[in-house]
């Protein structure tokens, strides 16, 4: 780790030694410019040493904090050493590491833009969730693309990465237990501007979703829960610099 | 209101409200999580010993057993103390998850520090012992 790029990759992992040596090396190869940053969220396995042995800087957590909190230290790790810019990358090796220069030449591209997102559903992938997921994820896009005015297709993609506006916001307050859905409302309600990039993912290849099948429906009530509340949550919090609010920024 | 039931009434309340106050005193129980308590049951003390209110309040709301009133508050104050713990309990769990971020944050720049303490400390050494 050379402390002084200004790229982090962060790497959520609770239980997941099975596939983060693979995922830590592949970073390396392919993501040369960032750092790793191993985020092991409580992990009972041996994640975080062998995150550790693989080259990757590792913070560890006391216990398990859920997805959200683990992110959420990576924010703060990112803020904290003055990082530019930030991937999510999750430690299932579901997202692949040559994909990130997707993501960051749209940021390059337009530096207007706070978050990129990964998209699964944006061309042809031989990515397939389980149809009940499909169906679960296309609701809620339809229903959020027409809150944020703009086009989303992926929500629970956590293969995103940040500018430092992005960066700041997040390690302030970022959600709990499913993150990205309501990361995507709140972007929208601090006036960031996001994007979303087609990408390849894999399929698992270790470790347990943190959405099994029998907690489809939590997801699924959480998140309606979340999208609901962020719409008539109080007013978006104003940085210095921004422009005034506009009335009726969400239309539904 | 009966004679019977308006002594049990005074009974459990006041034994509520000297319980609380021990807790308090004891200092198993914090001032802040015991004032909602307090509150609670000093009203309902008062409503059983003070029938006449009671009855006026009970026939306002058209409740036409008094008791049943006295039930009926009890029940709302039961509501509003399991939301305010509910709100404690979301606090807490947010300061806990915000702490142990911060502490693995700390663990790992000890680390850091360590290491390279280790490192420089292996190097004076080679640098003291020339061969």
């Amino acid at each position: 780790m050379s402390g002084t790029a200004p790229n982090l990759a962060v790497v959520p992992a609770y239980n997941e030694g099975d596939s983060i040596t693979r995922v830590v090396r592949q970073l390396h190869e392919d993501a040369p410019d960032f750092d790793v940053l191993v985020v092991d969220d409580g992990s009972t396995d041996a994640t975080g040493p062998l995150a550790d042995a693989a080259g990757a800087a590792v913070v560890r957590l006391p216990f398990n904090v859920g997805i959200g909190g683990a992110v959420q230290s990576g924010f703060v790790y990112a803020l904290e050493h003055g990082y530019e810019r930030m991937v999510q990358v999750d430690g299932d090796g579901q997202h692949m590491a040559e994909e990130v220069g997707k993501l960051r030449e749209a940021m390059e591209e337009d530096p207007q833009l706070d978050m990129v997102c990964g998209s699964r559903f944006i061309s042809e992938g031989d990515y397939l969730a389980p149809i009940s997921r499909r169906t679960g994820i296309h609701i809620f896009a339809f229903l959020l693309s027409r809150i944020v005015g703009q086009r989303v297709t992926d929500l629970t993609s956590g293969f995103r990465l940040y500018n430092r506006r992005g960066i700041a916001l997040f390690a302030r307050d970022y959600p709990h237990d499913y993150p990205e859905v309501e990361a995507v409302l709140m972007v929208h309600h601090h006036r960031l501007r996001m994007r979303e990039v087609p990408v390849k993912m894999l399929s698992r290849t270790g470790g347990i979703s943190s959405i099994s099948s029998g907690k489809s429906a939590y997801y699924m009530v959480k998140v309606l829960l979340a999208i609901f509340v962020g719409l008539v949550r109080a007013k978006p919090v104003i940085e210095p610099g921004d422009e005034a609010p506009v009335a009726a920024g969400a239309r539904i | 209101m009966e004679t019977r039931i308006q002594v049990l009434a005074v009974v459990v309340s006041g034994g509520l409200l000297v319980l609380v106050l021990e807790l308090v005193r004891s200092r198993r129980l914090l001032e802040r999580y015991a004032l909602l308590w307090l509150f609670s049951a000093t009203i309902l003390l008062g409503l059983a010993v003070w029938q006449g209110f009671l009855a006026t309040l009970s026939s306002a709301i058209g409740i036409i057993y008094p008791p049943n009133a006295l039930f009926l508050i009890a029940f709302g104050f039961v509501i509003a103390l399991l939301l305010n713990f509910s709100i404690a309990v979301s606090r807490l769990s947010d300061q806990t998850k915000v702490l142990a971020q911060r502490l693995a944050l700390l663990e790992k720049r000890q680390r850091d520090v360590e290491s390279v303490g280790a490192d420089s400390e292996r190097e004076l050494e080679q640098l003291g012992s020339p061969r």
